[in-house]
């Protein structure tokens, strides 16, 4: 028993390591100057230039006009992540709770309508949308970035289905206690839903920030580039270089997965509730 | 074993979504369905209003209109019709770009290969947050911090975990490459087909490992204390206990994750994909949402890429009538 | 404070369920009345169509004067207490109470005092700052009185309120719901499908079966008189017992004995006899007795059920634990404490009333047929 116990924790710890260990590496390396990774390679050691480097990325202006810096492309993933998780579950709140707390003829036509969406990701309609995007001149704007997203059913289905958990009698009592359509909402249901929304906002927060396919599409001003989508920017310049900026490339990268990777950990018991119970 | 189906809760299979999810909530509005019978009316009591619920429904339908079925629409019309390539309209062609798509030996080279990378990522990605869920599950000492430490790459973007991926593959610094030198092999990520498919496998299994693993535990640890005890009476071998009790119970969760795998390797990948291959596709692999891109966006070849559009859209609808047979055969059974 | 009236009141559900027929009671103001019955047999349905919270199909509810079909739960003046209680999880326990009375606009002040006072009836004064779930079972069912004392309604209408208490707690809960009742005199309607709950909180209990309803009367009256063999059987613990039994020229015949009745007989032909376990007992020396085969026996302390068959129909008799048992038993009953049902209705079957200036056969007469 004692054994096996041992070798249990031998693979959560080789696991472990294979999930930590690359990150740790590029944190490591961006702290190093790029011509000392040119020569010995990633580095799992403090290399100190850690604020000069981080300093660098977050100022200077960088890409081809020069007019986008790390903290301006930050800013932007942050418009989008808050942007599309406030959206997502304002629209889906309301939807759900028309869905589910109100009679009326169409509510069955409409719930197809909404849950059709399911069936088709982005991916498989980005030239069209793009095409829409274009006609509606919205490229190259944070609604254009943003709106789009929120074309899906997913937060309306998380909160349908919480609201359909809710016992009946709160609305039953409620009712009787003189409570209408909108005084039970902002009285009872929102407050209910606290710690959904809260697990829906994280999980769409880190959705909407780790966006790249449609942010790639729709921002060719470099001011609208998020930190996601400058990855590749990032990379058709390291390529051309002769000594290659492998610690600023890492620092980007560092800062683009920090904010998602921060609120994942700090709040995991509700991402992982959102994750996996949205149905309780 | 029907009684102990009905002991894991349906929700454990059939919830979640693709990192932040879009499609497959279908998946459990599917099973709350069958079991609550009517759709639309959840309440004994409702509220009724001529207007309001339209009103509640207007922003997600407008959204919905605008930004879901119109360019839905147009990929299906545009499928059959022939763009001019300076922009001077277009000409109805039936299914001609449905057949050129077909017949064209590089497209159903780039097929072979997405179904391929969609086997091995699923696969790898699936057996490996098993194997971890399941070893955390059994350890009580640091289960908590084994927990944070697996998960946490689920929040890292693929095209910064592809970055990263990158600089591990690198011809100079990369010390994956150097690893394979020692056993005689020379990864040439980008100019190797072989080397850069291999690559784009090891960044996109990694990155989904932690789905999967915080699927699988909190899957583990849905089977009531009481099943696993009885089970522990009854068979001594803990493999055999685990292969005949623990898994048919994880199936549900194991049957949900598939489905959320492959769509994650066909579609989600792109991120990946898009930074390892740094825009020279040519002597690549690349997945076929990743052609779409090419043809559409590189191309300018409006008519292909809605085909090609279409034809992803015909797959994803397949995957989700199976999932749906899958769901119903289920509730059949309890 | 109002009178209930509900006039043929019945609920077809959409497909042509009916799960209320044609019901009609008369609630006098301050009168508490149980509805009482199995799971299914519409009085949970009643009890909504009465708060609002069902639509009503056809007939009418007036209460006090006002027909109250199409008016809005909200404005019936009526307060409800939910079998789950349906506090609101995320309000303290003031704000649970205060919630109606706010939503009407009372007074700040008058809203305080109404709650203070509710409190103290209820002895909750202290919780009132926690959340529901800091409370334990029997507190939170005591803020749901609350919620529906501080409103000082027309009527209070209560939905099985006490099924999710554990046993002793149900029955202090019990006495105290009778006791607040008749203090605060209001009109009340309660659901239960518990029937010693309806025995003793009633003023008069509403039996209903199948949607229909099959007796309404005082505890003891359906008790001793039970209009159905349904109502005999739900009505009293353990159930009355039922046998087949022939009527013919007066007299009775179980197997082989024969009863006589004399002018008590009501009818000829087949019919099923009614005895409570409690009607029944032990012979005594040179009595007339039945021979009563026993099975097994259940030890309730202060009373002995004892299982068994008379000509081979299962029965159960409640006898002291004082008696000693020895194999089988030669038991008897009063001729006027059997109940007669038709066997095709149900139906209970009046005795003959020519009788009165008979001299009672209290005790039981038999011929065995030999």
């Amino acid at each position: 028993m004692y054994r096996t116990k041992i070798f249990d924790h031998v693979i959560l710890l080789f696991g472990v390591f294979i999930m930590v260990a690359p990150v740790v590496v590029a944190f490591m390396t961006s702290t190093h100057e790029a011509a000392d990774i040119h020569r010995n390679g990633l580095s799992l050691t403090w290399g100190g230039h850690f604020v000069e480097t981080y300093q660098t990325v977050l100022t200077r202006q960088g890409g081809f006009t020069g007019k986008i810096t790390g903290f301006n492309m930050m800013l932007n993933s942050m418009i989008l992540g808050l942007g599309f998780a406030v959206g997502k579950i304002v629209l889906s709140m309301l939807a759900a709770y028309a869905l589910v707390y109100f009679r009326f003829p169409l509510a069955t036509f409409f719930f197809w309508v909404i849950f059709t969406t399911l069936l088709l990701p982005l991916e498989v309609r980005i030239l069209p949308s793009y095409e829409v995007m274009n006609t509606l001149k919205l490229t190259n704007t944070y609604t254009g970035l943003i709106v789009p997203l929120l074309a899906s059913a997913t937060g309306t289905f998380y909160f349908r289905q919480f609201f359909k958990s809710v016992p009946d009698e709160l609305l039953e009592a409620a009712r009787i206690d003189g409570a209408g359509p909108f005084k039970f909402f902002i009285d009872v249901l929102v407050p209910l839903s606290r710690t959904m929304m809260a697990a829906i906002f994280i999980i769409m927060f880190v959705y909407g920030w780790n966006q790249y396919l449609w942010p790639t599409l729709m921002t060719t001003d470099e001011g609208f580039f998020t930190l996601v989508r400058g990855i590749k920017q990032i990379l058709l310049v390291w390529v051309g270089s002769n000594i290659p900026d492998y610690n600023e490339a890492f620092a980007l990268a560092i800062l683009a997965m920090l904010p998602p990777v921060m609120i994942v950990v700090i709040f995991q018991r509700w991402f992982i509730k959102g994750l996996t119970e949205s149905d309780k | 074993m029907s009684t102990a189906t009905d002991l894991l809760p349906a929700s454990r299979g059939g919830t979640g979504t693709q990192t932040g999810g879009r499609r497959f909530g279908a998946f459990r509005f599917f099973g709350g369905q069958s079991k609550s019978g009517g759709e639309g009316v959840a309440k004994r009591v409702q509220f009724s209003s001529p207007f309001l619920p339209y009103l509640f429904l207007a922003p997600q339908l407008a959204i919905i209109f605008i930004f879901f079925y119109w360019p839905s629409v147009q990929a299906i019309q545009s499928s059959f019709y022939l763009e001019d390539p300076f922009g001077f309209g277009s000409t109805f062609v039936g299914m001609t770009n449905y057949t050129d798509v077909l017949k064209s030996g590089e497209y159903l080279g780039i097929a072979r290969f997405t179904a391929v990378f969609t086997a091995l990522v699923t696969f790898f990605a699936l057996s490996i947050g098993l194997l971890l869920a399941v070893k955390a599950d059994g350890v009580i000492r640091g289960n908590a911090a084994y927990k944070t430490l697996l998960i946490w790459v689920y929040a890292i973007a693929p095209p910064v975990a592809g970055l990263i991926g990158m600089m591990f593959f690198d011809q100079h610094i990369g010390p994956i490459v150097e690893l394979a030198r020692w056993f005689g092999w020379d990864i040439k990520v980008g100019l190797n087909y072989f080397d850069t498919a291999f690559s784009m496998v090891v960044v996109s299994v990694w990155k989904q490992i932690p789905y999967n693993f915080i699927f699988f535990l909190s899957g583990l640890q849905g089977i009531p204390v009481s099943v696993r005890e009885a089970a522990a009476i009854d068979c001594r071998s803990g493999f055999r206990r685990f292969w005949t009790v623990i898994l048919p119970l994880l199936a549900p969760t194991a049957f949900f994750l598939l489905i959320i795998n492959v769509t994650y390797a066909l579609f989600d990948t792109f991120g990946v994909i898009d930074v390892m291959v740094k825009d020279k596709a040519a002597n690549n692999p690349i997945t076929l949402v990743y052609k779409v891109y090419m043809d559409g966006f590189r191309g300018n070849d409006l008519g292909g890429s809605s085909a090609q559009s279409v034809i992803l859209m015909l797959i994803v609808f397949v995957l989700t009538i199976f999932q749906f047979r899958f769901i119903e055969r289920r509730v059949h059974y309890n | 404070m109002a009178a209930i009236t509900i006039a043929e009141v019945s609920k077809i559900y959409h497909g042509n369920v009916e799960a209320v027929k044609s019901v009609s009671i008369d609630i006098e103001d301050g009168e508490f009345i149980v509805l009482v019955g199995p799971s299914g047999c519409g009085k949970s349905t009643l009890l909504r169509m009465v708060a609002g919270l069902e639509t009503i199909s056809k007939g009418t509810v007036t209460i006090g004067s006002r027909v109250i079909n199409d008016v809005d739960p909200a404005e019936r003046d009526i307060a409800m207490v939910f079998q789950n209680y349906a506090l609101y999880p995320h309000m303290t326990v003031y704000d649970n109470l205060a919630y109606g009375l706010k939503n009407r606009k009372t007074p700040k002040a008058e809203i305080d005092a109404r709650v203070a006072e509710a409190a103290r009836m209820l002895e909750i004064e202290p919780y009132l700052a926690r959340k529901p779930r800091a409370l334990s079972g029997g507190q939170r069912q005591r803020v749901a009185m609350g919620r529906a004392i501080v409103r000082k309604p027309a009527a209070f209408l209560f939905d099985e309120p006490l099924s999710n208490l554990d046993a002793k707690l149900r029955v202090s809960m019990r006495g105290e719901i009778k006791r607040l009742q008749k203090r605060l005199g209001t009109t009340s309607l309660y659901v239960t499908h518990d029937q010693l709950e309806a025995m003793t909180l009633a003023d008069r209990l509403v039996v209903l079966n199948g949607g229909r309803i099959e007796q309404i009367g005082r505890p003891l009256d359906v008790y001793h008189r039970p209009a159905s063999t349904f109502v005999a059987s739900f009505i009293g613990s353990p159930a009355m017992n039922l046998i087949k039994g022939q009527i013919e020229g007066g007299s009775l015949q179980i197997g082989l004995y024969r009863i006589e009745l004399g002018s008590r007989a009501p009818v000829e032909g087949a019919v099923t006899v009614g005895l409570r376990a409690e009607d029944l007992r032990l012979a005594g020396v040179g009595e007339d007795a039945m021979l009563f085969q026993v099975d097994y026996v259940e030890e309730l302390g202060a009373q002995r059920l004892v299982h068994g068959t008379i000509e081979g129909q299962p029965l159960t008799i409640a006898l002291s634990p004082e008696m000693p048992l020895s194999g089988d038993l030669a038991v008897t009953i009063a001729v006027d404490r059997l109940h007669f049902f038709s066997p095709e209705t149900g139906k209970r079957l009046e005795r003959g009333t020519s009788f009165a200036g008979d001299a009672p056969a209290q005790n039981l007469r038999l011929e065995t047929a030999s």
